[in-house]
């Protein structure tokens, strides 16, 4: 039986941590992710768990100890947010390539300047092509749910990749919301415990972690964590079957909602999904075929399967909480347009930045990118594909 | 979503208006029902005007969105009338609860002829008789739940009990207090 909760974002990715009972946490305080390591700091407190608490001076340093911990062969977990994570940029690296399976909360925040402390998605794009897993959250179970998981992927042997869990800073992270706990017994053997193959503190391989690597191997070792990442999909898949063996929660690469029959869909990920979904059941009601695609995975990218998904329909708007800057489009717009040409799909597809250092996103502004795309099938004209929603006139 | 109801917090920095939208959405998750509980962070400094929010509902919410058209409204400090659009949206089907001892003329022109139900408790009064202490918060919880129904006061009154021994476990003299707000509170608000 699951336990019948309400919680914060921040409270749920701190009791997943509670529960999966790491052996190393390190972090730095940044809004809106300081809730999780202030609460998870007072488990260590109370002895709830055993996990060595680092306070570092600094994201670079959470990152930095996270890396000694997982090359020392033990679990480390962090969580940050913004320029946090810009901080720990160099060690984001560092830490895919040496292949340290760490998991980090993101609790996405815009990314200075000029200072926003409130959400959008410019930390997590920041990091895309960094090598790390990144799977988005809606709520606040999903952020736990995700959380559990994680380590189960990350540390595989096909994998080997660091991971991150991201949600919506204050959206879902300080917003109190029902949410189906699992036992701590039932997390402890799902997430198991972690054997890795190759570690510093194992007496009987002496072993070098990170040395020079030049132009004789390094562009191999890429090649392997680009294969690792491809590996991951399969990875996530059955983790995913095992996580609903034990919870009834099904998790895929992506969900689908009412997407099967309808001819008009939002591509969206974290809370605005779940605005998203409302108003698709408002449409429905009314009679047009509205449906949503909420990506969960967005590293690795899941390519084939996302343009086979929106290839029966006659219009798609991607929404990108965070502008790439490059006056051609955001990063989740290029993914998925991308994905849908090497595969041959041909469907109108709009983009619309959204929602950025926190404008509210509103059930009329996703009705508005539904009124557009009805208007495309229509004219069967795009007159310009990079758009914005709640942009003050 | 039929059943989903929607409240709107208006009060100043440090009279507990996000608190009391933690408490509503704790009672109401406690009687069986899908809740979200969660403030606009801005500038947080003491007196400056916040807004806190609370979906209530009996199947699961899924929009993640400030309130714009909430059913109910609450307004923990009156001072925030004449510079707050607080019926900004306001369902005229629902209504406000303020924190007041003004008059029912002066109420009805600064809410600018909003034709919904008008609800007034003297949160103060309550306050200084149950706690000797004015802590709105409490008292302006029972008076939405009175007025909006989520729960009955039975419901609310015993659910409380059980938040406040847990919330002050360390400070249990105040928790007497905290129920004879609620009581009183469940009486003294009316409806102009």
């Amino acid at each position: 039986m699951s336990i019948r909760e309400r919680l914060s974002g921040n409270e749920a990715a701190a009791i997943a941590m509670k529960q999966i009972n790491p052996d190393v946490v390190a972090a730095f305080p940044i809004t809106p992710s300081t809730e999780i390591p202030q609460y998870f700091s007072t488990f260590v407190a109370n002895g709830t768990v055993d996990t060595e608490f680092v306070a570092v001076e600094s994201e670079h340093s959470a990152m930095s100890a996270c890396i000694g911990a997982e090359a020392a062969g033990s679990r480390a977990m962090t969580a940050t947010s913004a320029n946090g994570l810009s901080l720990m940029w160099e060690m984001i690296y560092i830490a895919s390539s040496l292949r340290l399976p760490i998991v980090m909360s993101l609790v996405n925040r815009a990314v200075s300047g000029p200072l926003n402390i409130h959400n959008d998605h410019s930390d997590a794009m920041g990091v895309r092509d960094a090598g790390w897993i990144m799977l988005f959250s809606e709520n606040n179970q999903e952020a736990y749910d995700n959380l559990i998981m994680a380590h189960r992927i990350a540390e595989h042997k096909d994998v080997q990749l660091p991971l991150m869990v991201c949600q919506d800073g204050f959206i879902t992270s300080h917003s109190i919301e029902n949410i189906e706990l699992i036992e701590d017994d039932k997390v402890k053997e799902f997430v198991g415990s972690y054997k890795p193959e190759h570690y510093l503190l194992n007496r009987k391989e002496p072993i070098a972690i990170g040395p020079l690597d030049l132009q004789a191997y390094l562009f191999e070792h890429k090649v392997q964590q680009a294969n690792a990442m491809r590996n991951a999909k399969k990875v996530i898949e059955e983790v995913a079957k095992d996580f609903e063996k034990m919870t009834g929660r099904k998790y895929s690469f992506f969900e689908e909602y009412k997407l099967e029959d309808a001819e008009i869909a939002i591509v969206c990920m974290n809370s605005t999904a779940g605005t998203t979904k409302f108003v698709v059941d408002q449409l429905r009601n009314q009679g047009i075929k509205a449906g949503l695609l909420k990506l969960r995975m967005f590293r690795p990218f899941p390519t084939e399967e996302i343009a086979k998904s929106l290839s029966h329909l006659k219009a798609v708007a991607v929404l990108d909480k965070a502008d790439s800057l490059n006056g051609a489009g955001g990063a989740l717009f290029e993914d998925v347009t991308s994905a849908m040409y090497v595969n041959n799909v041909h469907v109108p597809t709009v983009n619309y930045v959204y929602g950025i250092g926190g404008r509210d996103t509103t059930e009329n502004q996703i009705k508005s990118v539904y009124d557009d795309l009805l208007e495309i099938v229509k004219t069967n004209k795009i007159d310009n594909p990079y758009r914005y929603i709640g942009l003050r006139k | 979503m039929n059943n989903l109801i929607e409240i709107r917090w208006h009060g100043r920095g440090g009279q507990g208006a996000k608190t009391a939208s933690l408490l509503l959405a704790d009672a109401a998750f406690n009687t069986g029902k899908y809740i979200q509980g969660f403030p606009e962070y801005g500038p947080e400094r003491m007196g400056a005007p916040i807004t806190a929010y609370n979906r209530i509902s009996d199947t699961p919410i899924t929009i993640h969105s400030n309130i714009y058209e909430p059913d109910y409204v609450v307004v923990v400090d009156d001072t925030l009338l004449e510079t707050v659009d607080v019926t900004s949206g306001l369902k005229s089907t629902g209504g406000i609860v303020i924190n007041t001892t003004k008059s029912a003329d002066y109420l009805k022109k600064v809410l600018k002829g909003y034709d919904g139900n008008i609800y007034t408790i003297d949160a103060r009064k309550v306050s200084m008789q149950a706690l000797g202490k004015y802590f709105p918060n409490t008292p302006m919880l029972a008076a939405i739940v009175k007025v909006s129904k989520v729960m009955t006061d039975e419901e609310l009154l015993s659910d409380m009990e059980n938040s406040f021994k847990h919330k002050f476990a360390k400070k249990p003299e105040v928790i007497d207090g905290n129920m004879k707000a609620l009581e009183l509170a469940l009486k003294e608000v009316k409806k102009i």
